[in-house]
């Protein structure tokens, strides 16, 4: 019996064992390769992907799960790159080797969609699932900020213009001279 | 091991020598000959971006369209190496920033490493090797697309200037684009002197700078290797004898054949390699094998027995790394002795992208697709395991997802290959995170032995240090006097004024593989050099930053770091209340970084918590401080995540953790404010991807003395260390 489901809004149609993870379905018979393989237990993150909205853990999830449900990968988040996750992503520099990325943006993405404005506190509960081991968190953290302005630009003062130099996180330079 | 004898060796003896003079001359030799290799490269390649590129030298190529594609020679890893080279060369360039793309370089000698002799990215090379090379490749470029543009207008090239991809004759007002003449450029002859910019006129070096890469690390478009897709290509996983050093004794493949897509089950050198038409169905097989295994030698060995070892052998003494004063006599005169013992264990990579690689071999050709930070060593393992000559096998270097060291090896590669040679079609091979965990190359455990002697003031005067742990350079080659220097470097350094000084090696071998992890030696040495002079300053009652800096008199960059990580952090000042400090300074890979870190403990829970991280860092000059920030913050993370989670054990011959769940990396909830400032300096730059690792588990252990009274002596920190 062949499993339907709607995969970045189109119908899809599959004919693979039921108890496929839904993450080798994507990557390897799809070829959609933007969601990674990190763990196949839940535990890094790195495969999530959204179900009916919410963020899931695509390496444990049977394809056979899906069925009837809206799928939405990394892939189809946006066309352009212009959700504000994206975007805020682009602006600040977020990704290090990026492997992390697909399953840090769509856990980014499912946390907004809910909660306009998180706290510090709520991101980091939000994106407890999401093991970067390059360490992108600081930069993370500021991204959701800045997208959940991009976002809902009318409820708080956006910066004033998208990309601008002022966004992105450097080291400082020490004073000449230095120490004491 | 797995044939990386040549590079290794030269990586060591190079490390030995320090710095290798020689780039200049070695640009002015192979940028003619290059041009030549490089168009043969550039067919091969099949690049369909190539279409009227014109090659002006291995790294520079001018499209019509004003297109600037920099081949980048370096494995991208996270460390942003793609955006700092294509930084570099650019500047000298003066291209458009806009019209800057990247491309990873083939397999070939032009693109050797000299730290290495060999195409590889590690040791903190990337940049500093490649500074001089790619400003003059760079320069070497715009000095020929203005004289074509000289030429071309029938005006001396000394009144031509080039401006943001343009050249322009200013007497005449005329401009041309450098697409324009770009063809003409590519007849031009190589400049054989290449005069560089006054670094007061750089315009993209030194300002931060967004990656190039950014942009497809958000769609996921980025290719990683794990992402390689080849026509008619299966999927393969292996199953490897759980003890080091075991082997296949049998195995049954019916139950595994049975499944419906296993196309194949084929013992190869790693283990028994199932191949099917996905990797699920590959890991399904694999499950369903029967391994008998011959466990080897190693199969008794636990964490206990090789803790014994080490502490047996620092019994005794070692090979001499370095020996000032008379440390052995003046150590009775001292008005106090004190002695420590400081270990710490394996530790896995963990990479977030697993180890994979692609191969399609024929009996041609070899074709390798690789997140390999060593492109020279993956070509020679697929040469030797194909028995083609070196220049047939192709080696498609992907975006690493991590490296920290791990993809220096080629264990991934020889996997690779050996099956789409036993299947006769491309294969990809993933690791399993379980694969990945425990079947590393480890950073070392190691054991070290202090005895110190301070005088009646409280000062040291007699400092005596015996390493004793596994060799990664023994990997490559017979050591000379069992001695490898990378297992006591950083300790051998100490750059406190101590007059008598003893630092002695003794070889351990546990039977345990182990590698390059980022920071290599300086991870654990650095902890044990700078947690035993904080102890000493507590020994002696001094204030663990005046005793530092009152011992680092003359050591002006380790103190210039010192001091304004501490003016920085407010040291000297009480701390909020409930919160403790403690610092640490280590020069690694030519650089020099302190860090004061600010903790707080629940004695109660036995937890901590790390608030803040402020960071001093001198590594020459800087090409793009928005990723120096990156990579501290970075190796602030990993080195926490060492500290206070990482920990290999053995038993029974056999790694106990197997992913993410027991072996813990650091969430997003622990992640500390960190602070960084940089010494402004005017050296050639060094690479900034690991010195700022070392001194985090020294001043996160400091910090704990402070809260605490309680030395950490032992990594990781364990709960009752905070009771």
């Amino acid at each position: 019996m062949p499993i339907e489901f709607t995969l970045n809004g189109k119908p899809q149609r599959v004919n693979v064992a039921p108890n496929m993870p839904l993450l080798w379905f994507l990557r390897d018979t799809l070829g959609m390769t933007g969601t990674k393989f990190g763990c196949g237990m839940a535990l890094c993150g790195a495969c999530t992907v959204h179900i009916n909205g919410e963020a899931v853990r695509s390496c444990v999830t049977p394809v056979s799960s899906v069925a009837g449900k809206q799928v939405v990968t990394i892939e189809g988040l946006s066309e352009d790159r212009s959700h504000p996750v994206q975007r805020a992503w682009i602006e600040l520099d977020v990704p290090q080797c990026g492997y992390c990325q697909s399953g840090q943006i769509m856990s980014a993405a499912a946390l907004l969609a809910k909660n306009p404005h998180p706290s510090d506190a709520e991101i980091d509960d939000a994106m407890r699932g999401n093991i970067c081991r390059c360490g992108t968190y600081h930069r993370i953290r500021l991204a959701i900020q800045r997208a959940a302005r991009l976002k809902y630009p009318q409820a708080k003062s956006a910066k004033a213009r998208a990309g601008g130099a002022e966004l992105l996180p450097t080291a400082q330079f020490a004073a000449q001279g230095g120490g004491k | 091991m797995n044939g990386c004898e040549s590079q290794h060796i030269n990586r060591r003896s190079f490390l030995k020598r320090g710095t290798l003079g020689a780039t200049g001359l070695l640009i002015g030799f192979y940028l003619p000959e290059l041009r030549q290799a490089h168009a043969a490269d550039s067919v091969r390649s099949n690049s369909a971006a190539s279409g009227g590129r014109v090659t002006l030298n291995a790294w520079i190529h001018v499209s019509a369209d004003d297109t600037v594609t920099i081949f980048i020679d370096k494995s991208e890893m996270g460390q942003s190496v793609l955006t700092g080279l294509a930084m570099i060369a650019a500047d000298e360039l003066e291209c458009d920033w806009q019209k800057v793309r990247t491309e990873f370089a083939p397999a070939d000698k032009v693109y050797f490493n000299p730290q290495f002799g060999a195409q590889g990215t590690g040791a903190s090379t990337a940049t500093r090797t490649s500074w001089e090379p790619l400003r003059k490749a760079g320069a070497a470029a715009r000095m020929m697309l203005l004289r074509a543009a000289a030429q071309k207008w029938g005006v001396e090239p000394s009144e031509c200037r080039a401006e943001k991809g343009a050249i322009l004759h200013a007497p005449t007002g005329r401009r041309t684009s450098y697409g324009s003449v770009s063809q003409a450029a590519g007849k031009i002859p190589v400049p054989q002197e290449i005069p560089l910019k006054d670094p007061r006129d750089f315009r993209i070096i030194g300002k931060p700078t967004r990656r190039l890469d950014t942009p497809d690390k958000v769609n996921g478009r980025a290719e990683f290797g794990i992402d390689v897709r080849r026509e008619n290509m299966l999927y393969a996983v292996v199953a490897r004898c759980p003890v080091f050093g075991g082997k296949v004794a049998s195995f049954d493949a019916s139950k595994a054949k049975a499944i419906p897509g296993v196309k194949h089950v084929a013992q190869i050198s790693s283990g028994v390699a199932v191949v099917a038409d996905n990797s699920w169905t590959a890991m399904e097989g694999r499950r369903a094998l029967d391994v008998k295994w011959d466990e080897g030698p190693n199969a008794a060995a636990t964490s206990e027995t090789i803790r014994k070892l080490f502490a047996e052998r620092a019994s005794r003494p070692g090979h001499i790394a370095r020996k000032d004063g008379d440390p052995e006599a003046q150590i009775e005169h001292a008005a106090r002795k004190i002695e420590a013992v400081y270990e710490v264990p394996f530790l896995a990579h963990a990479t977030m992208e697993p180890q994979n690689c692609t191969a399609d071999v024929t009996a041609q050709r070899c074709d390798v697709w690789a997140p390999t930070q060593n492109q020279t060593n993956a070509q020679k393992t697929a040469a030797d395991i194909t028995g083609l000559d070196p220049s047939k096998v192709f080696v498609h270097t992907t975006f690493l997802g991590g490296g920290f060291g791990r993809r220096f090896e080629s264990d991934y590669v020889a996997d690779a290959v050996e099956v789409s040679k036993a299947a006769g079609k491309p294969v990809k091979v993933t690791w399993s995170r379980e694969d990945d965990i425990q079947h590393d190359f480890y950073r070392t455990a190691s054991y070290a032995k202090f005895t110190a002697g301070l005088d009646a003031d409280g000062w040291p005067t007699v400092w005596m240090n015996r390493i004793a742990c596994p060799s990664i350079m023994g990997r490559f080659g017979p050591l000379k006097d069992n001695f490898d220097a990378r297992s006591v470097e950083i300790c051998d350094a100490v750059p406190y004024a101590i007059p008598n000084i003893l630092v002695d090696y003794q070889l351990a071998e546990a039977g345990i593989p182990v590698g390059f992890w980022r920071s290599v030696g300086a991870s654990q040495n650095g902890f044990f050099l700078e947690s035993f002079i904080d102890e000493l300053a507590a020994e002696g009652n001094k204030d663990p930053y005046e005793l530092r800096r009152h011992l680092l008199r003359n050591a002006p960059r380790h103190l210039r770091v010192l001091e304004t990580a501490a003016e920085k952090a407010g040291w000297g000042t009480p701390p909020p209340a409930g919160r403790f400090r403690g610092l640490a300074v280590v020069s690694s890979y030519f650089g020099y970084v302190a860090h004061v870190i600010e903790i707080s403990v629940d004695r109660s829970k036995r937890s901590l918590n790390v608030h803040r991280v402020v960071c001093a860092l001198d590594c020459g000059r800087v090409v793009n401080p928005s990723s120096i920030d990156a990579q501290v913050k970075s190796s602030v993370v990993y080195g926490l995540t060492a500290a206070l989670h990482g920990e290999i054990t053995i038993d029974r011959g056999r790694v106990q953790q197997s992913n993410f769940h027991d072996y813990q990396m650091l969430r997003i909830a622990d992640m500390p404010v960190v602070d960084v400032y940089i010494i402004p300096s005017e050296l050639a730059p060094t690479g900034t991807g690991e010195f700022a690792v070392p001194p985090v588990a020294p001043a996160l252990c400091n910090a704990i003395f402070a809260a605490t009274r309680r030395r950490i002596r032992r990594l990781p920190v364990r709960p009752e260390d905070l009771a």
